[in-house]
């Protein structure tokens, strides 16, 4: 590990332990916030007891789904607008400023739509992560050096294997950031949408024991929740590192 | 012009495709965009609804500031040192794109239930982008700029003035668009959560009632104030030098 992972290690751990010392010694309530170790304990439980196996398992279902549809049908949107130029100079203000309309209001139209339940959500997270995918096939398309085109004419090669030898290694660096930006947003979409209204889910579950006083289990979850996007967004980034690095060889 | 009249058409489409739904799926789960127009100036004739604007808009305002000054400032701090910058560059990505939402109850039984759980959970969602912008622009301020900035013996302030802040308004710019729309989202979600004010509340109470005309309303009218303050950044930002 390198000395600024050193440092970052002791930083977090620092943090964690402040936050147990201001905990344990009565500077923050009991009833506002549990010490880390309390949290880990409660984790553990509800791991070992399984009672919640049920809805860790159905967001973790959500996420997947609607990410693999979003990546999908993001690159084939970006694919199809980057090889329609008047398309694409009609619809890129609007992906400039999508991300500033707060999407997320449109999720009570999805209830109403599809019903409380998996599709709505599904729908949401789509909707919000989609347009993450589309601006990065489109960059990455953009970004296939000529000269890799020209490559292809001298060897004469088919439309078909020009996409698949050529165009997509070239682009696929790009298109990694999009699939590590689709997989932040659709967590995003689906806790949340689950927090707002639904049934099931982890989401649901944190805003259920909220609204009945049961610190420990909310604050068990929410570590589990943290531990999760944090290890798969800090695995996708990663990888998205390292392809980059290939582009400046 | 031609874009211009691209973009248009764009709308026509897409106000067709809404009507195009509202045909297919009927009265009962979506208004047509004739009568979502008309219903939303019914609504913005109503006291209530500007009472709700108020209260959204102020503590909308509130956060924005903070997660200016916060996330200029924090990034500032980080990005002066380079050991500083990259320790702490991932775990600001982390926070980034950690579900915040799930932290709102703690950030309720911090705040207690008001306006300023609002304001805080509005700024959580902007405060990092900010700072991570203003970071990585400090850190990528090309090393020649400092090093003419030195043959010609500008002082501190005068190297803050004519090289450091040209240099970083655009990634700045970047840094607050995100910021300004991650903190609405930030507290029109709390609001929807737990409050009993605001457009937020407005949505859920008429989730509640079955009411999809407001609801249709409210998510146009934010839609369209985010679209046009979006359109106003991007304006200044080119309107600066880069």
């Amino acid at each position: 590990m390198t000395r600024e992972g050193w440092i970052r290690l002791g930083v977090v751990l620092a943090a964690t332990a402040a936050l147990e010392a201001l905990c344990r010694f009565g500077a923050i309530a009991h009833t506002v916030v549990l010490a880390p170790t309390e949290m880990t304990i409660s984790l553990w439980r509800i791991l070992l007891s399984g009672e919640y196996n049920a809805d860790i398992l159905l967001t973790l279902r959500n996420v997947l789904v609607s990410s693999a549809i979003a990546v999908g049908l993001g690159f084939a949107l970006g694919a199809i607008i980057h090889a329609l130029p008047r398309v694409r100079g009609a619809v890129e203000p609007l992906l400039a400023s999508y991300y500033s309309i707060p999407t997320f209001m449109f999720y009570p139209i999805f209830i109403v739509i599809f019903g409380v339940g998996s599709q709505a959500i599904i729908a949401i997270a789509v909707l919000l992560s989609i347009v993450a995918m589309i601006t990065s096939t489109l960059t990455g398309l953009d970004r296939i050096p000529p000269v890799l085109r020209k490559t292809a004419r001298v060897f004469r090669m088919s439309p078909p294997a020009r996409a698949v030898l050529i165009d997509l290694p070239a682009a696929a660096p790009y298109l990694f950031t999009g699939v590590k930006l689709s997989f932040a947003y659709a967590l995003i979409g689906v806790i949340a949408s689950e927090f707002i209204l639904s049934g099931a889910g982890i989401g649901y579950s944190i805003a259920y024991a909220y609204n009945n006083f049961s610190n420990q289990r909310m604050y068990g979850l929410m570590l589990l929740v943290i531990i999760v996007a944090t290890a798969a967004n800090t695995a996708l980034d990663a990888i998205d590192r390292r392809l980059q690095s290939r582009l400046r060889r | 012009m031609k874009r211009f009249g691209d973009f248009l058409i764009l709308l026509f489409a897409l106000f067709a495709v809404w009507q195009g739904l509202y045909a297919i799926a009927g009265e009962t789960t979506l208004t047509s965009p004739a009568a979502t127009f008309v219903h939303l100036g019914q609504l913005m004739r109503t006291e209530q609804f500007w009472g709700h604007v108020a209260e959204t808009g102020w503590a909308f305002a509130m956060a924005v500031a903070i997660s200016l000054a916060g996330g200029i400032g924090l990034g500032t701090l980080l990005g002066l040192n380079r050991t500083s910058g990259v320790v702490s560059e991932p775990i600001l990505i982390a926070l980034y794109s950690l579900p915040k939402v799930t932290l709102y109850p703690v950030v309720l039984l911090c705040f207690g239930l008001g306006i300023s759980a609002k304001v805080a959970f509005g700024a959580m969602h902007g405060l990092i982008p900010v700072a991570i912008f203003t970071m990585k622009a400090i850190m990528q301020i090309k090393p020649v700029y400092l090093r003419t900035a030195r043959v010609l013996r500008l002082s501190p302030s005068q190297l803050a003035m004519t090289i450091a802040l040209p240099a970083v308004l655009p990634e700045v710019l970047a840094g607050a668009r995100l910021g300004f729309s991650l903190s609405l989202l930030g507290v029109l979600i709390g609001e929807m959560f737990a409050s009993k004010r605001g457009l937020g509340f407005l949505i859920t109470s008429a989730m509640g009632l079955g009411d999809i005309a407001t609801i249709m309303s409210v998510a146009v009218f934010l839609s369209i104030f985010a679209v046009a303050a979006n359109a106003l950044l991007l304006l200044i930002d080119r309107a600066i030098p880069h």
